[in-house]
């Protein structure tokens, strides 16, 4: 027979503090182990964001990221004239060369001290078709030709004199702002976007880094990958564009998962710890009442069962109060330098109902392991000593 | 200490249970440690940085050279004493599972600009000599198992193709915060086989008096501000420091989970210690009965608080210590001269003794209050 639920509820508001204690001390955990994840999900997320499966990105043979790449105009030109170029509406090619340029920028409202690298993206007209996702959200794209750039939605957030309307000064100029623009919560957000004409002779560049295009049939990229590594004219490394900025996430979005994992792992050893105590002592304290329980005839498996799911349900309680306590973090926006390409990405965290869910799944387990051995314990007292 | 045996007694009771206390003292001040330990580490390399040492790089930003030209413009400038420069190669090495930092440096005023990178004579001026030579950091020898005279081909990813080094010196950096895993070769080398005349990364400059760097560094920039590319200078201090920025949020992230994971921790022992006290009443009251005074019941209990907390503190502590002291943890690279310093330390000490104090001071003035009839009258 089954030891009612209502006896371990009223045995648990029998020791508020302790009970509390410990629940505040799980849902801790649980808060840092969701935050650690959401912050590996939503750099990784911004940067697999960034690139398209219809898109082909190609750089220098053996350049490992757009700003060690380089490609002149000739090997542009015969890119351009592929046949692995899909036509855009207007019949010219989606393909857009561009140049990756990285400017000092001071972050807003910090000391001028605090500088991030930021990307500015030289590019063709129409990169506004080839990439994804991109919507400008205010003002009109900048027109080729003239000293017009256009800002991501994340980097004017960080930056000061990012305002559609006023003129932000790099490469020894000014540039006016005349748009922001979103990407899909992709790296794109973090760059300052304008017409790769216009860059080249401010930054003394004679070609472009990399170029990227639509590719005719999407399927067909093995094949487009093999004609133009192979063109002797070329010497180029061509990617799957999605494929290559997962990959510029990964050296970072791996330290953090190990980092949350570590962490979190030795937290929840220090919090089970903390759950074995709290509950060993729960039992020595109950001694009298589990020895009347078993005098009354409930089975020692029911008295066991009864005291794990008595250590879940604090951990339970820690686990949603976790959860409480990370929720306001969603959606925030923080920013580091992404090694691989260094430049400052700007990230939010992204907590998703599987990531609420992996936290109260990790309380439970952490209330469950915490419980077994004093719940043990108390279903294999002798019931004579334990009335004495 | 007379009545030590008795705390000590006390102590072994309940061995699972003060073992499990003990531990995850022990593994929450390792985690705080380890967590500040990265705070130190990135601040001490902003800090880095010596007085008479100034770095000019191109105003447009980091990633744009110098012409080098400019060595004997540099040379000439008042204040300054001596000029070298450096370029950023960003190669790779075999699968690139562990990245280190290559430059190309013109040698002899590079060793001489820094002191801090020692390697024994011979090999110095052998590096100097040899084209094709590199030197390399005392870890790489650890990591690739690399030997003196050995050949080394990395792959160029901003100068196409395979370069071959011949390892002729292996240094030790004499301050920590200097990484020991990078390798250094000629930056004539890298002229001679890109074709391309001659651009330096950055320059470094050693100026003659510290006081005077601002008007030196303006003084230079002035000189080149209208010229093919303008120069920012500062000091070397400034200049790394703008790379611990580049991390950004980071240091408050880690800070802020150290706290929490400190916090959550420490309630849960504390509590557990509190509730394990509580169960003793019945013992107080037979122990003031045989005549300790309630000052001693007092010094009992929190000195059974503070043993445990002791214990947790030096294992937890002394563990991050020695564990990255004797692992010679950099963390890839990324964090080099990652020690737990005295001040992390002392903290940490600070904490274990608020936690000795949160969890022993409600049991000990109970005990020390326990009205012995009543407290007996529950003794069967």
């Amino acid at each position: 027979m089954k030891i009612p639920l209502i006896y371990n509820l009223r045995s648990v508001m029998q020791r508020p503090t302790s009970t509390a204690f410990t629940a505040i001390g799980i849902g801790l955990v649980v808060a840092v182990f969701i935050g650690m994840l959401a912050l590996a999900n939503g750099f990784r997320a911004a940067l697999t964001r960034t690139g398209s499966d219809r898109n082909a990105l190609v750089l220098r043979r053996g350049a490992d990221s757009e700003l060690s790449s380089g490609l002149d105009r000739e090997a542009v030109s015969i890119l351009a004239a592929s046949s692995h170029v899909a036509p855009g509406p207007d019949g010219r090619p989606l393909f857009s060369a561009e140049s990756y340029l990285l400017i000092p920028l001071s972050r807003r409202g910090a000391d001028t001290n605090t500088v991030a690298n930021v990307v500015v993206r030289g590019v063709a007209a129409a990169a506004w078709q080839v990439r994804q996702n991109l919507v400008i959200t205010e003002g009109q794209a900048p027109v080729p030709g003239r000293n017009e750039v256009c800002v991501g939605r994340t980097m004017a957030l960080k930056f000061p004199n990012t305002d559609v309307g006023q003129a932000l000064r790099f490469g020894g100029r000014d540039w006016a702002v005349v748009c922001h623009f979103t990407a899909g919560g992709s790296s794109f957000e973090s760059e300052v976007w304008g017409d790769a004409e216009q860059f080249q002779p401010v930054f003394r560049r004679q070609g472009f880094s990399s170029a990227s295009f639509r590719l005719a049939d999407p399927a067909a990229f093995e094949e487009a990958e093999r004609a133009l590594e192979a063109d002797q004219r070329l010497q180029v490394d061509v990617y799957r564009e999605a494929a290559f900025y997962a990959e510029q996430s990964e050296v970072l979005g791996r330290i953090l998962e190990i980092l949350a994992f570590l962490i979190t792992s030795i937290m929840a050893v220090g919090a089970i710890f903390g759950a074995v105590n709290t509950m060993y002592a729960a039992v020595a304290a109950r001694a009298p009442e589990i020895a009347v329980l078993l005098t009354l005839g409930f089975h020692p498996r029911s008295v066991l069962l009864s005291f794990l799911v008595e250590s879940a349900l604090i951990a339970l309680v820690g686990g949603v109060l976790g959860i409480l306590l990370v929720l306001p973090v969603n959606g925030m926006v923080t920013s580091t330098t992404n090694w691989a390409s260094f430049s400052e990405i700007a990230f939010s965290f992204r907590i998703t109902p599987a990531l609420l869910l992996s936290g109260v799944v990790f309380a439970a387990v952490m209330g469950t392991l915490g419980g077994f051995f004093p719940a043990w314990r108390a279903a294999r007292r002798p019931v004579v000593q334990a009335l004495r | 200490m007379k009545y030590f045996h008795l705390v000590l007694a006390n102590l072994g009771r309940h061995k699972r249970r003060t073992l499990l206390t003990i531990a995850s003292v022990a593994l929450a001040l390792f985690l705080f440690a380890s967590l500040r330990t990265v705070v130190t580490t990135l601040a001490a390399a902003a800090q880095f940085g010596s007085a008479r040492r100034l770095v000019s790089t191109n105003a447009t930003g980091i990633v744009f050279p110098l012409p080098l030209s400019y060595a004997n413009k540099l040379q000439a400038t008042p204040g300054v004493e001596a000029v070298s420069w450096a370029n950023w190669f960003g190669g790779r090495y075999g699968d690139n599972k562990r990245f280190f930092a290559q430059f190309a440096v013109d040698p002899a005023s590079y060793l001489e600009m820094y002191p801090e990178i020692a390697l024994p004579e011979d090999q110095k001026q052998a590096f100097i000599r040899e084209r094709s030579s590199a030197i390399i950091g005392r870890r790489l020898v650890d990591i690739f198992g690399w030997k003196l005279g050995q050949d080394v081909t990395i792959q160029g990813t901003i100068y196409p193709g395979d370069w071959t080094f011949t390892i002729r010196g292996i240094y030790t950096p004499t301050d920590a915060v200097i990484n020991d895993d990078m390798m250094l070769f000629q930056h004539e080398y890298l002229e001679e086989r890109t074709g391309r005349p001659g651009q330096a990364g950055w320059y470094v400059l050693r100026i003659d008096d510290g006081d005077k760097s601002a008007s030196i560094a303006k003084g230079i920039d002035d000189q080149f501000r209208n010229s093919n590319a303008a120069t920012k200078t500062g000091t070397e201090q400034a200049f790394n420091a703008s790379f611990a920025t580049m991390w950004g949020n980071v240091s408050l992230l880690m800070g802020t989970i150290g706290m929490a994971v400190v916090f959550a921790i420490l309630l849960v022992t504390a509590n557990a210690m509190m509730m394990s006290a509580r169960e003793r009443t019945r013992e107080v009251a037979v122990l003031k009965t045989i005549g300790f005074t309630d000052r001693t019941l007092f010094g009992l209990v929190m000195l059974e608080a503070g043993l445990i907390a002791g214990i947790g503190a030096v294992l937890g502590l002394g563990g991050a210590k020695l564990l990255y002291k004797s692992t010679n943890f950099n963390a890839g690279g990324f964090l080099p001269g990652f020690d737990v310093t005295t001040s992390t330390l002392a903290i940490g000490a600070g904490v274990t003794l608020l936690l000795m104090l949160a969890s022993g001071l409600v049991p000990a003035v109970r005990a020390a209050r326990l009205p012995v009839v009543q407290a007996l009258r529950r003794v069967e």
